[in-house]
């Protein structure tokens, strides 16, 4: 296998070609979640709880099943009640009985919007309608919203069997703390002692919605044979096909997932909510069902982020030199346990050599929806605290910020806190990159202020399949396991491309089914082109290997002596007289020479490589609004090599966006009675195109990872962890004051600069 | 014999508390059996829920991976993401 170290003699990686799937998205051709349709497909509709914590006493749908047009109603009775094990998704490890108690509810309601029971209609109509006849009664229980008001003695308990983890001894009550997460080393109270500096503070975080363009959405269809199928947006259906099965107590065998164009994920399609709903209502009436969440749905029952309470302590030297740290954090988890806060711990200070470091995590179950991955989870929350306390840092010192971080940045072989050596890291290059850059070196006009931020995320290999087969004129298809959520149909073709010798124009990528295509774990923690590459690559090498075998039985010659280039076999031996035999010389005598060409590989990828970002943030503010208007932006970040450089572009400037309507506007506000108040695109107020300046990009190619073919690294989360702090920062600068609370809304910074 | 150390806080619940200890194994596979017999469910937990850092390098369900007298092993939770 090649080593990730040969870019001088690259041909297609690092191009730039059209991206595959650009002109059926632009013209509406790209059929996603909601665009599928079968004969004699029913309707299907959800009802939801208007309480957020309550116990439920009845359930009566007599009325509904006797509507005209309604063929089938499933309530939480409908599932395997006996579910029991975890299935990986996208934050962790998931116990498939919460799931299944996420997607139907049955002894208690714990946020409003949580599912209780679903019909199957002729009409849309019909189905809302049955909806609304269907009667709960509910005994309301006391709820709870906030993560600290969870936390105190005598908040209401979501779950009688939830009993701390990580606190020795096992703790005698239960709790709405599912976690404790503890971290660290050294000796920091020592560090404290002696520090020159120190700057403290706490910092809270609003939860906020992956936003999505597309609403989740399924097609569901019983057979009558027990085979059944489900259509539907994911970033794994591999992920969708264990969870519905282990829901409704049927083998993996007899369920085939097709994925359907995705309208974004960002990590929050690495679960289930309406599918096993929708086949379980398949099953009972024998037609196939379709289940589409409105927005407002999505808002309410989908998962967010969470939000977040951290205080966090920094010692230095007085010439910048970061002595300890300690940290607290504290992250809403939802409706059940499973917030990232571990994720936050083993991040905080990723970036940075620290001996001494003492952290701690609590993962908080309240009565909001149940928490979903979102880009690099738990990072982005961790960093906004450390990245803004090392800002402070900087100001108390009158040091340079980002010099400030050249001084603490990991290097190869430092330590990280959660047990791993940094290898192949571009931070220090991407610090110095940001720091020569024009951005940088540019002076900011009055009023203005610029942040700065770094970020880290793991990047993670896992398990992944993929097959290509030569088609008969030479031409390539190849097969992934992932749904394409960032570009990786580009990126599969490219590598195979590559690897073959063959121009991109003669490669396709399609994405398997769960029948086609040997199992994969999802598209998330920035591992497809890692992992899923490693086995294109690892597949093209093996048609390689055949090719080469059939050139060589057909010119008689010793194996040895065929080389493979450009797409061409040719004899290295002098004495035959053997012309050169391209790719569709060979495919199109395949079956003269052991038949078709193809290979299938299977592996599990380890050697991912961390990666680092960067980014530097102006930003002006309406003194008469106390709107904060961003004047420029600029990502930077340690890419290892980019497969296709304008989707991996495309992923810092999404990752920064959506980091920059976190930081300003973004999150759920709820009411007095534990209702969410503000579940529309209207009033949850996320970026739009013409809120943002283009944001400027810059790939550090410095360190590629060693461990991949072609020198991949993950980079589509380590764009949305610094921009909350780069933000924040920069407020923070024009404000005069430390702005520790998100989102900076206008009437937040309003205040604060009233203040002044 | 190799150093373990754990920084999840879960691991502790089967430990009853212990952080750092020495382990005869020389694999994750002879890993997950040594704990299981000295600290009965942690060897389920571990080969599930955890990954293993082994002398600096993160591994993920990966059974067939060796590790010397003098390696470093740290348990971790398992690395997912969005």
């Amino acid at each position: 296998m090649s080593d990730g170290n040969q870019g001088g003699k690259l041909k297609v990686v690092g191009q730039r070609p059209i991206r595959p799937d650009g002109v059926d998205k632009v013209t509406g051709r790209a059929q996603f979640g909601a665009d599928f349709h079968l004969p004699g497909m029913l309707a299907g509709r959800i009802k939801r709880s208007p309480h957020a914590h309550a116990r439920i006493v009845k359930i009566d749908a007599s009325a509904a099943a006797s509507l005209p047009g309604v063929k089938a109603i499933v309530t939480s009775v409908d599932f395997d009640r006996g579910a029991s094990g975890e299935v990986e998704a996208g934050e962790g490890h998931t116990a498939i009985r919460e799931v299944a108690e996420n997607c139907l509810a049955s002894g208690k309601v714990l946020y409003v919007g949580h599912a209780v029971a679903a019909v199957a209609a002729t009409h849309p109509e019909i189905a809302a309608e049955a909806i609304d006849l269907i009667e709960v009664t509910y005994e309301a229980l006391p709820h709870v919203i906030d993560v600290e008001e969870a936390m105190a003695p005598g908040a209401p308990l979501l779950h009688a069997d939830l009993f701390t983890k990580g606190v020795n001894p096992k703790p005698d009550k239960p709790s709405n703390i599912a976690l404790k997460s503890v971290m660290g080393r050294g000796d920091v109270p020592g560090a404290f002692k002696s520090a020159d500096v120190i700057v403290e503070g706490r910092y809270t975080t609003a939860a906020v919605h992956q936003g999505y363009i597309e609403p989740h959405a399924c097609v569901a269809s019983w057979g009558a044979d027990g085979q059944s199928t489900v259509w539907c947006s994911s970033q794994g259906q591999f992920l969708v096909r264990a969870l519905v099965a282990k829901i409704l107590g049927m083998p993996l065998s007899d369920l085939k997932v097709i994925p359907a164009e995705i309208g974004g994920g960002f990590g929050g399609k690495t679960t289930v909510y309406l599918e096993p709903v929708a086949l379980a209502l398949s099953r009972k009436c024998g037609r196939p069902v379709k289940l589409v969440m409105s927005r407002e749905e999505v808002f309410l029952a989908s998962g967010p982020t969470s939000g977040s309470v951290m205080d966090v302590k920094i010692a230095a030297t007085k010439d910048g030199k970061i002595t300890g740290a300690e940290m607290m954090l504290a992250y809403q988890a939802g409706a059940f346990p499973g917030s990232p806060v571990h994720l936050g711990c083993m991040t905080a200070f990723a970036c940075y050599d620290v001996e001494n470091l003492a952290l701690v995590g609590y993962d908080v179950v309240s009565n909001r929806p149940k928490v979903a991955a979102y880009r690099a989870p738990g990072a982005p929350m961790a960093a906004f605290a450390v990245e803004s306390a090392i800002d402070e840092l900087a100001r108390k010192l009158g040091m340079d910020p980002i010099d400030l971080r050249l001084k603490n940045a990991v290097r190869d072989g430092a330590k990280t806190v959660y047990g791993a050596t940094v290898k192949s890291a571009a931070f220090v290059e991407t610090l110095e990159m940001v720091k020569a850059s024009a951005h940088y070196k540019t002076p900011l006009a009055k009023g203005q202020a610029r942040g700065v931020a770094a970020g880290f995320w793991f990047n993670i290999g896992g398990e992944s399949s993929a097959a290509v087969h030569v088609d008969e004129d030479g031409g390539v298809t190849v097969v992934s396991s992932n749904p394409d959520i960032g570009g990786s149909r580009a990126s599969m073709a490219m590598m195979a491309a590559e690897t073959l010798g063959l121009p991109i124009e003669r490669v396709r990528c399609i994405i398997g089914d769960t029948a086609s295509i040997g199992y994969s774990g999802s598209t998330g923690g920035s591992r497809v082109t890692f992992a899923t590459g490693m086995a294109v690559v690892q597949a093209a090498e093996k048609v390689v290997a055949d090719l080469k075998r059939r050139a060589a039985e057909t010119w008689g010659c010793d194996l040895a002596m065929v080389e493979w280039a450009d797409g061409v076999a040719k004899c290295a031996d002098p004495s035959k007289d053997a012309k050169p035999l391209s790719m569709k010389a060979i495919a199109s005598r395949s079956a003269k020479t052991g038949g078709p060409i193809a290979a299938e590989v299977s592996i599990n990828a380890q050697g991912a490589a961390a990666g680092y970002g960067v980014h530097l943030c102006d930003l002006e503010i309406d003194p008469e609004t106390g709107r904060s208007t961003v004047i420029r932006y600029t990502a930077a970040q340690d890419v290892g090599r980019a497969i296709h450089p304008a989707y991996v572009e495309g992923q810092l400037q999404g990752g920064a966006a959506q980091g920059i309507g976190w930081a300003l506007n973004e999150e759920y506000v709820y009411g007095k009675s534990g209702q969410l108040e503000n579940a529309s695109f209207l009033d949850y107020r996320m970026p739009v195109a013409s809120d943002l300046p283009m944001i400027d990009t810059i790939l550090v190619e410095a360190r590629p990872n060693p461990r991949h073919p072609y020198g991949a690294k993950g980079v589509g989360e380590v764009p949305i962890v610094p921009p909350l702090a780069a933000v924040a920062n920069a407020v923070s600068h024009i404000v005069g004051e430390r702005m520790t609370s998100l989102p900076l809304s206008p009437a937040k910074v309003l205040a604060a600069m009233a203040k002044r | 014999m190799a150093r373990l150390t754990t920084i999840s806080g879960r691991v502790g619940d089967f430990t009853g508390g212990l952080t750092h200890f020495d382990v005869e194994a020389r694999s994750v596979r002879a890993l997950v059996r040594e704990l299981e017999q000295r600290f009965p469910g942690l060897g389920e937990f571990v080969e599930e829920q955890m990954a293993i850092a082994i002398d600096g390098e993160i591994f993920q369900d990966a059974l067939t991976a060796e590790f010397g007298a003098d390696s470093e092993i740290v348990l971790i939770p398992r690395i997912s993401g969005g």
